[in-house]
C-alpha cells in the first residue's frame, strides 16, 4: 500500500487527512491520474493545478518520481509559514 | 533518528523566550560575536481585513526535516557558530510570536546574512501553511509572490 496525506486546504477540500491505495503506481503522475479519475474536485485540484505540491518520504517531488509500497506521499497547497 | 529531537528545529505549540533561547543558543560559544535574531509576530490585519486569530498547521517529520535542510545550507555558507529556528503550530492570536530564526557567528555580517536567508528560505520551502479568522470567516493564507521573489536575491551568487 502506499500512504497519502493531504494537508490544509486540500483536506479540507477532499474531506480527508489520510488514506491507503494499492501500490499499483509507478509513478507519482500515474497516482495523481488515478485520484483525479474520482470527480470534478480531484481533478481541478490535483491534476489540473499547477500551484500544488507533492512529496515523496518527507522529500519534494515531482510527476516523474517513482512510487513504491510502503512509500509516504503528501499532497499540500503553497506553503505560508513564518 | 527522530528529527523533533534536535534542539536547533523545534516546532511548538508553546511560545517561546527570546532571551533564554539567545542565551542558550550561545552558551557553549565563547568565540561568537554576534548574535541576530529574527521574530516574527501575528499582525492584527492582512489583505485590508481584520485578523482575530491564526492557526497554524505543519506536516510532522517534513517540516523538521525541511528546517534543519535550510540551517544546513545557511551553515555552508556562512561560517557561524550556531543557529536556531522555532516555529510555532496551533492557534496564535495577533501581536504572538510565530517564530524565531538566531543566528551566532564571530562577526555581524554572516549572521545578518545567514538569519535573513533562513527565513526567505522558511518562507518558500518549509511545509506550515496559515489559517486565519476574520469577522467574516475563516479563509487559507494564499502564498505571496513576493516570497517566492525574496529567495532569487540568493541564487545570484
Amino acid at each position: 500500500m502506499v500512504n497519502i496525506l493531504y494537508f490544509a486546504s486540500l483536506r479540507e477540500t477532499f474531506g480527508q487527512a489520510q488514506e491507503q491505495v494499492p501500490a499499483q503506481f509507478r509513478t507519482v503522475g500515474e497516482l495523481v491520474q488515478s485520484l483525479a479519475e474520482r470527480g470534478e474536485q480531484w481533478r481541478t485540484h490535483l491534476l489540473e493545478s499547477n500551484a500544488i505540491q507533492v512529496a515523496v518520504n518527507h522529500d519534494i517531488a515531482h510527476r516523474e518520481t517513482p512510487i513504491k509500497a510502503g512509500d509516504e506521499v503528501a499532497f499540500f497547497p503553497p506553503v505560508t509559514g513564518g | 533518528m527522530s528529527d523533533s529531537q534536535n534542539p536547533f528545529v523545534r516546532v511548538q505549540q508553546d511560545d517561546f523566550d527570546l532571551t533564554t533561547e539567545v542565551n542558550w543558543l550561545r552558551n557553549e560559544h565563547a568565540d561568537v560575536g554576534a548574535v541576530v535574531a529574527f521574530v516574527g509576530t501575528v499582525r492584527d490585519i492582512n489583505e485590508g481585513d481584520d485578523i482575530q486569530q491564526l492557526e497554524l498547521e505543519h506536516y510532522p517529520g517534513m517540516t523538521e526535516k525541511a528546517l534543519e535542510a535550510i540551517r544546513q545550507q545557511a551553515h555552508q555558507r556562512w561560517s557561524l557558530e550556531s543557529s536556531l529556528i522555532i516555529h510555532r503550530i496551533g492557534k496564535m492570536q495577533p501581536k504572538d510570536q510565530i517564530v524565531l530564526v538566531a543566528v551566532a557567528s564571530r562577526h555581524r555580517e554572516n549572521a545578518f546574512e545567514a538569519s535573513h536567508f533562513i527565513m526567505d528560505y522558511l518562507k518558500t520551502n518549509a511545509p506550515f501553511w496559515k489559517k486565519e479568522w476574520t469577522p467574516e470567516g475563516e479563509r487559507w493564507v494564499d502564498a505571496r509572490l513576493s516570497d517566492e521573489q525574496a529567495i532569487q536575491r540568493w541564487l545570484k551568487d
